[in-house]
């Protein structure tokens, strides 16, 4: 049969099955998405439809409990009250720190997209909040805001800017929250800095020349050109950001884990708080199901934001 | 006359380098100061001795006495070196399998025409978009009938979870880039559509391969919900877990060690982007920019 095959043409393919599979653009493009496919529905489709089916159980970490329709999710929003406040500490965590994020991203691009001595140094290390991991550089920040040794309220007393002893950062509910926003928007901001950094570079400078010949303000040539200009790009980075701020769990699980006293819980503590010291499986993935709707508003939006046009 | 002409000449000279500090050096040097002070908080804590941490009557920005007592300790008396080989061996192995499904995918994708190609496309960006908060706990009901508990492998095929969408993602970019007529006329050569993607289309992609395997390094280093919840036996643990859970005993936070195994474990990292910082920024914002 290969002897045969090989008579026939040198020129031509051989034409054994698996090798036309190999050479036809439908076989082939199959087969190169198996490993991918496989690995995606094993550990991401499957746990997700499965969670589906745990949230409307009555599951525990040894059993598989039994069908209760929708009593976790009327548990959740009828009687467990720390649930509702990290409901809304999830919304405003991911509101409070998105905002803050955008504003000290566009200052931080505008200002390194300027010429400067060490360049590459700066922005290596303007970024790097954003690379290292998130808990570790969370633990410094639990001891910068220690309630009695904070080198952030020793700093503030002596510049005058609090009395002494300084606010006991996780002690009030106040507090603690704004702590932790302070830390997800110091290690977010940079990532915003450099996509908008690169956007800001693809706008062709002739704009601006123009603009100026046109006797245009360098506050008209930022609403006029720039922001324009960068809107895919914000828009694309914005999406990224809130889904990532609105299912964190890194930061607040290590800075306050619901200190004090169960009130600065967001959505992913609460559910891990249920699901896995306490036990309750299907509670925590009725709790993190919450998530779900907004998520997949966020990325729809995303998905026409960042169609590309080919 | 004369020195009134060059008077006036010499002042917008120096309000220029005053206007230069105002609006480029010192906002530079306040946002180096904000990105970087938790850092030095950090280098600074290690070397002080337990009854310099807790001494705030001098001032806390400087180290009197330093000591290398919570090195020594993190290093000899702890299960950090074991850690930071879990992290290395699950980073190292889940990069590989992400690697090698996305850059199949990415080529599938990016080149071949096919039905449903397009969909397909769509599902593994949906994906990537899916957090791991909704899914951590279905999950352990698969990683415990796998038996898989306790194990690193628990993480090495978990990871690829959210790093293949993410490197699939970014090789379609780098792939469409690549000029289809160099493959055309490899397999006009007789070259089979495999031989042209494997030893035309991927050498010609390496930098691209090379940032992906960068982002699923970091990404699979410094993963924790997972690693949080799949892992308790303290020598299976990798660092972010170890660091936050072993150091912590009730109330008592030992802080030099805490510090010592942050730094620690930031260091790698944070080394690979200091010499790769320009290629990870055109990676980063290479899907968000080309959009």
């Amino acid at each position: 049969m290969a002897i045969l095959t090989e008579r026939a043409s040198p020129g031509i393919r051989p034409r054994r099955p698996y090798q036309r599979l190999l050479n036809s653009e439908q076989g082939l493009g199959y087969l190169l998405l198996v490993p991918t496919v496989l690995i995606l529905v094993v550990f991401l489709a499957y746990p997700f439809v499965f969670g589906l089916w745990l949230s409307l159980s009555s599951a525990e970490l040894t059993d598989a409990g039994r069908f209760i329709g929708l009593g976790n999710f009327k548990f959740e929003f009828t009687i467990d009250r720390p649930f509702i406040q990290a409901l809304t500490n999830t919304f405003l965590y991911t509101g409070v720190t998105t905002v803050f994020k955008l504003s000290l991203g566009m200052g931080m691009a505008l200002l390194l997209n300027q010429s400067f001595p060490f360049q590459r140094f700066v922005r290596a290390a303007a970024l790097l909040p954003w690379i290292i991991p998130t808990v570790l550089s969370t633990l410094a920040w639990k001891w910068m805001f220690d309630p009695t040794f904070s080198v952030v309220n020793w700093a503030a007393v002596h510049l005058h800017l609090v009395s002494y002893p300084g606010p006991n950062w996780f002690g009030s509910t106040t507090t603690a929250l704004a702590a932790l926003m302070i830390v997800n928007t110091w290690r977010g901001f940079p990532f915003f800095g450099v996509s908008i950094l690169a956007g800001l570079q693809t706008i062709p400078v002739d704009l601006y020349e123009a603009a100026r010949v046109d006797g245009a303000s360098r506050w008209n040539q930022f609403t006029h050109i720039t922001l324009p200009m960068l809107r895919p790009v914000l828009l694309v980075v914005l999406l990224l950001s809130t889904i990532l701020t609105f299912a964190d769990f890194q930061v607040p699980f290590v800075l306050t884990n619901g200190a004090p006293f169960n009130s600065t819980h967001v959505l992913a503590t609460w559910a891990y708080q249920w699901g896995v010291p306490g036990g309750a499986i299907g509670l925590g993935a009725a709790i993190s199901l919450v998530l779900f709707p907004l998520l997949a508003i966020l990325v729809a939006a995303t998905l026409v934001a960042v169609r590309r046009p080919d | 006359m004369a020195t009134a002409v060059r008077g006036r000449g010499d002042v917008p000279l120096m309000d220029r380098a005053i206007g230069r500090w105002i609006r480029v050096y010192i906002p530079i040097l306040v946002l180096l100061f904000i990105t970087l002070f938790p850092f030095y908080w950090m280098v600074v804590t290690t070397f002080k001795s337990p009854s310099e941490l807790f001494d705030f009557n001098q001032s806390p920005l400087f180290v009197r006495q330093p000591t290398l007592e919570h090195w020594k300790e993190l290093f000899l008396h702890t299960n950090f070196p074991r850690w930071t080989l879990n992290t290395t061996i699950v980073a190292i192995a889940s990069t590989a399998i992400s690697l090698f499904c996305s850059i199949l995918a990415g080529y599938s994708l990016a080149r071949l025409r096919y039905r449903g190609a397009g969909a397909m496309g769509w599902g593994i960006f949906v994906t990537y978009l899916v957090p791991p908060t909704l899914l951590f706990l279905p999950l352990t009901f698969v990683i415990r009938s796998l038996h898989l508990f306790n194990n690193l492998l628990s993480l090495i095929l978990t990871y690829p979870t959210f790093l293949i969408p993410f490197c699939t993602w970014l090789l379609i970019g780098y792939f469409k880039s690549i000029p289809r007529e160099l493959e055309e006329s490899a397999m006009v050569d007789g070259a089979t559509r495999l031989q042209a993607m494997t030893r035309v289309v991927i050498p010609l992609a390496l930098p691209g391969i090379l940032s992906a395997g960068m982002f699923a390094f970091t990404l699979s280093w410094n993963e924790f919900l997972y690693a949080l919840i799949f892992l308790n036996d303290s020598v299976a643990k990798t660092i972010p877990v170890g660091v936050t859970q072993e150091f912590i005993h009730g109330d008592d936070f030992f802080w030099g060690q805490l510090m010592a195994g942050a730094l620690m474990g930031s260091v790698p990292v944070a080394l690979l982007y200091s010499f790769f910082v320009d290629q990870f920024v055109s990676g980063l914002t290479a899907g968000a920019v080309k959009g």
